[in-house]
């Protein structure tokens, strides 16, 4: 015997988009064919646990896939920069597109369309960020901070800096001791 | 995520400067919501309002008539409902003393005016790109310290 059947698909879609959704906990709206507003901000995780399940319907999440890889794109850069261990020795490209398994070329065109900065801007300024936090929080001295973040030489570093915030890092140093003793003589 | 764009506030006596500083934002085109009061006394009428809608950034000239920068500055660091907002100074003046005093008193951000339209956009562009880069990425505030 044979059944014969009609399809709806927009019905469909819809129907599988709803209950996957609701599976996940997702406030959301459905508003035009294709489109899904989210009502809340939802972990990475769930984002890739919910287009895994919505990829065995067929469907796929288009542009947060984007941002989903620029987030790993800039969380291994963070553990580059901030972690030793990772193998800040190898070039970052290389590194990059060995981590997460695409060109770098592809990963530098993606970052640059999501975040109107580039990878190395964003890598200059996490380097930047941590020698302020080393300068702050331990006796080590430019020039030790230097080396230890890979720089050819303390000038180099220097200049970044400089070039980075506008400011030096002894004037950064001096700015920051200035805000915490007045903050001490308020309390 | 939707609803990403920014909200942006500058307060300066100048008219001039202001048609200037929202001429330029619309030129860039970059997703920014701005609104400009006059001296620092409507500013500050405004972050103290109920259930006003706080700017990411907020550009403080130091000259203004009856409330001026750093009057603004020091309530705004004072308050802690306001503490969050980045905050940019915006001076035709490039001392020095201003800069590090405004500096200490806790502003982010130090932009002497751009004497051409085209330096101001690029000026202004790169502060909130910079910006957007510390409030999306979780990056300690207060070690942002940018002097343009």
């Amino acid at each position: 015997m044979k059944l014969f059947i009609k399809f709806d698909f927009n019905a469909i879609c819809k129907k599988v988009l709803e209950t996957k959704l609701d599976q996940f906990n997702i406030k959301y709206r459905i508003l035009a064919f294709g489109e899904v507003e989210l009502l809340e901000k939802i972990p990475s995780e769930n984002y890739e646990a919910l287009n895994a399940a919505l990829n065995d319907f067929g469907i796929e999440i288009v542009e947060s896939q984007k941002s989903i890889l620029v987030q790993k794109i800039k969380d291994a850069i963070i553990d580059m920069v901030f972690n030793e261990d990772a193998g800040v020795n190898v070039k970052s490209s290389v590194y990059l597109s060995e981590k997460l398994g695409h060109s770098y070329g592809y990963l530098s065109n993606l970052f640059s369309e999501v975040t109107y900065t580039s990878i190395e801007n964003f890598i200059i300024l996490q380097k930047i960020e941590y020698t302020k936090q080393l300068l702050l929080t331990t006796d080590l001295s430019l020039t030790e901070i230097a080396f230890k973040l890979n720089y050819s030489s303390v000038a180099h570093l220097s200049t970044q800096f400089k070039n980075t915030t506008g400011i030096t890092p002894s004037a950064f140093q001096r700015i920051i001791s200035k805000r915490r003793d007045r903050a001490q003589q308020k309390s | 995520m939707p609803n990403d764009y920014i909200h942006i506030i500058l307060a300066d006596d100048d008219e001039d400067d202001r048609l200037f500083f929202v001429d330029a934002f619309e030129e860039l085109n970059m997703n920014t919501k701005v609104n400009t009061y006059n001296d620092g006394i409507e500013l500050m009428a405004y972050l103290n309002s109920e259930g006003a809608l706080l700017p990411q950034v907020l550009f403080l000239d130091l000259n203004m008539p009856k409330k001026n920068g750093i009057e603004c500055l020091n309530e705004i660091k004072a308050n802690h409902k306001l503490s969050d907002i980045a905050i940019a100074i915006y001076s035709t003046s490039a001392s020095e003393e201003d800069i590090e005093e405004t500096f200490v008193l806790g502003a982010n951000i130090y932009i002497k005016k751009p004497s051409s339209f085209d330096d101001l956009k690029k000026v202004l562009s790169e502060v909130v790109s910079i910006n957007w880069q510390y409030h999306t990425n979780g990056l300690n505030k207060d070690n942002f310290l940018l002097r343009m």
